[in-house]
């Protein structure tokens, strides 16, 4: 990703920014959702010092850039556990973080569409799992489906599933109000400010080194979302992870006339209607190479164009008026890698692998339950890094 | 809109009612207030109010929107950090572009 040049950064930032910590009980590294989450949730747990450095602006990374789908449709129990559990904190964002603006969160529910058989099987066990844990999803089929979603074109859909408490937020106003609640609680939030090197002694982490200074800290937390590869390394550490493109676009706003998401795997799209009226679609590429490139491409343009409009015709009268890119951070079995390592001290929230604003909520509450040497709300203890040596990989068969 | 404050009483607030972005309605008063709280990037008040996220694609209120956060900071407005520019420049009908349509990709 291309940095902002400094002449731009100083002038943007000299004038508010508190000066860097000489030391800090906690070092966050990365102001996406995640970083911000974390460091909320460890001030509210009355941590200490808080440091959270960002080396651009709050959310110019994946965060500002997805889709901000919020599902507990998922294919493994820890994934619908985390989801089900922010679920509920995003219901009750606002007002826990006493936002004065809104997060948007609409509960238009998420429609997945199964296009082949296999995936019509993977749906129905997929249904059999969430509803043990309690999950309000329904199995329906094409002609149900186009009751919910009358402009849908249901011609090959196999069958779909329906869960009407998923739905979508605003990514950007997510990230202001765990950074606007975490500073009321003392978090100092440091813009313009790049970590480029963790300081260890004897396998322990002793600070951060910064362009703005060092802070000298026994806790770090990596939240630097497709750069956490880049971040470990800085200790050595390796781990199995790597960035990779995904594009979407918005159209000019409408009346309401969609509720949910509307999903597909097989054929890798998501579409939704936002509360500001407009359309917010993207798709995967399977061809997509690993890298940091995030520039737009007028393939993507045409490819989605082609697939909306043959899912949701109406869609095509529609403008597009912005596209971009952001990186998945993915890992090997699209479960994200969360906890303690084995360099003393600093501790991985990474590898969402594209599902990681719907988790910053729970992920935020268990980094910090974790740092603090409590047992784990939700046993996550399989989401540790080690389980790349183990070889104790689960995959999660649900991921566009 | 009409300011209560003594020695203000009844004059209007100008800046609640000079639009800097016309697609998204937002208000010179808006974007003052954002760079009160601390946001003082164009990129973040551009994420916030949607200024310059609409149809046009900031033609005019990117300027608008840096030359008040340079009057705020007090720096020169070349200091600034622009807003990207996002593709497409104009906007484009969907079905129009697997169409090939000359009229919408023009
Ligand atoms: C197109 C697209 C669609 C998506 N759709 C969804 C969706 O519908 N639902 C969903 O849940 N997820 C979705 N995602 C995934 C989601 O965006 C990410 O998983 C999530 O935003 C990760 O947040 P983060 O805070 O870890 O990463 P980021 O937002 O990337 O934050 C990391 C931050 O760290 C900073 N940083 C990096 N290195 C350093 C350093 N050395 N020093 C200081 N700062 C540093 C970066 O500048 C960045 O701001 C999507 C992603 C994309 C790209």
């Amino acid at each position: 990703m291309k940095v902002m040049p400094m002449t731009w950064a100083r002038a943007t930032s000299s004038r508010i920014a508190d000066e860097l910590p000489k030391t800090a009980d906690a070092v966050v590294i990365g102001g996406g959702v995640i970083g911000t989450s974390i460091a909320y949730h460890l001030a509210k747990k009355g941590f200490g010092r808080i440091a959270l450095v960002e080396r651009s602006y709050l959310a110019c990374g994946s965060s500002g850039r997805c889709g901000a789908g919020v599902r507990q449709q998922w294919g493994t129990k820890l994934n619908c556990l985390l989801s089900i559990d922010s679920v509920k904190a995003f219901e009750r964002m606002d007002e826990e973080l006493g936002y004065s603006r809104s997060i948007e969160f609409k509960q238009g529910g998420y429609l997945l569409l199964a296009y082949t058989r296999r995936e019509a099987e993977q749906f129905r066990e997929n249904v059999r799992l969430q509803q043990e844990l309690g999950i309000p999803v329904s199995l329906l089929t094409p002609s149900e489906a186009r009751e919910i979603v009358p402009i849908l074109n249901t011609d090959c859909v196999h069958l779909a599933t329906f869960c009407p408490t998923d739905g979508h937020a605003n990514p950007f106003h997510v990230t202001y109000a765990y950074a606007t609640a975490g500073k009321r609680l003392g978090v100092k939030i440091h813009t313009f400010t790049e970590a480029y090197d963790i300081m260890t002694e004897s396998g322990k982490v002793e600070g951060v080194k910064t362009n703005k200074g060092t802070i000298s800290t026994d806790v770090v937390i990596c939240a630097a979302g497709p750069y956490s590869g880049v971040v470990a390394r800085m200790v050595g550490l390796d781990i199995p992870f790597y960035p990779e493109r995904h594009q979407i676009l918005v159209t000019e706003p409408v009346e309401p006339v969609l509720g949910p998401m509307v999903m597909s795997f097989s054929r890798r799209f998501y579409c939704q209607q936002t509360p500001h009226g407009s359309f917010i679609m993207g798709m995967g590429d399977p061809k997509e190479k690993p890298g940091f490139s995030v520039s737009s491409t007028w393939e993507f343009l045409v490819e989605m164009a082609e697939e909306i409009t043959k899912v949701l015709p109406p869609v095509g009268q529609l403008s597009v008026v912005r596209q971009w890119a952001g990186l998945y951070d993915m890992t090997p079995d699209a479960h994200p890698i969360l906890g303690s390592t084995p360099c003393a001290g600093l501790y991985l929230a990474c590898g969402f692998s594209g599902h990681g604003f719907m988790l910053a909520p729970v992920t935020g509450k268990l980094i910090s339950e974790i740092v603090c040497d409590e047992e784990p709300s939700i046993d996550i203890h399989g989401l540790d890094l080690g389980r790349f040596e183990r070889g104790e990989l689960v995959i999660e068969p649900s991921v566009v | 809109m009409i300011d209560k404050t003594p020695g203000k009483e009844g004059k209007t607030d100008l800046s609640e009612i000079t639009l800097i972005c016309r697609c998204e309605d937002v208000t010179l008063k808006e974007i003052r207030d954002l760079i009160a709280e601390g946001y003082t990037t164009a990129e973040e008040i551009k994420r916030i109010t949607r200024c310059g996220m609409g149809p046009c694609q900031g033609r005019t209120c990117r300027e608008l929107l840096l030359a008040e956060i340079a009057r705020a900071l007090e720096e020169k407005v070349d200091k600034i950090a622009p807003t990207r520019y996002r593709p497409p420049t104009k906007p484009i009908r969907l079905g129009g572009i697997i169409e090939g349509d000359a009229d919408d990709l023009g």
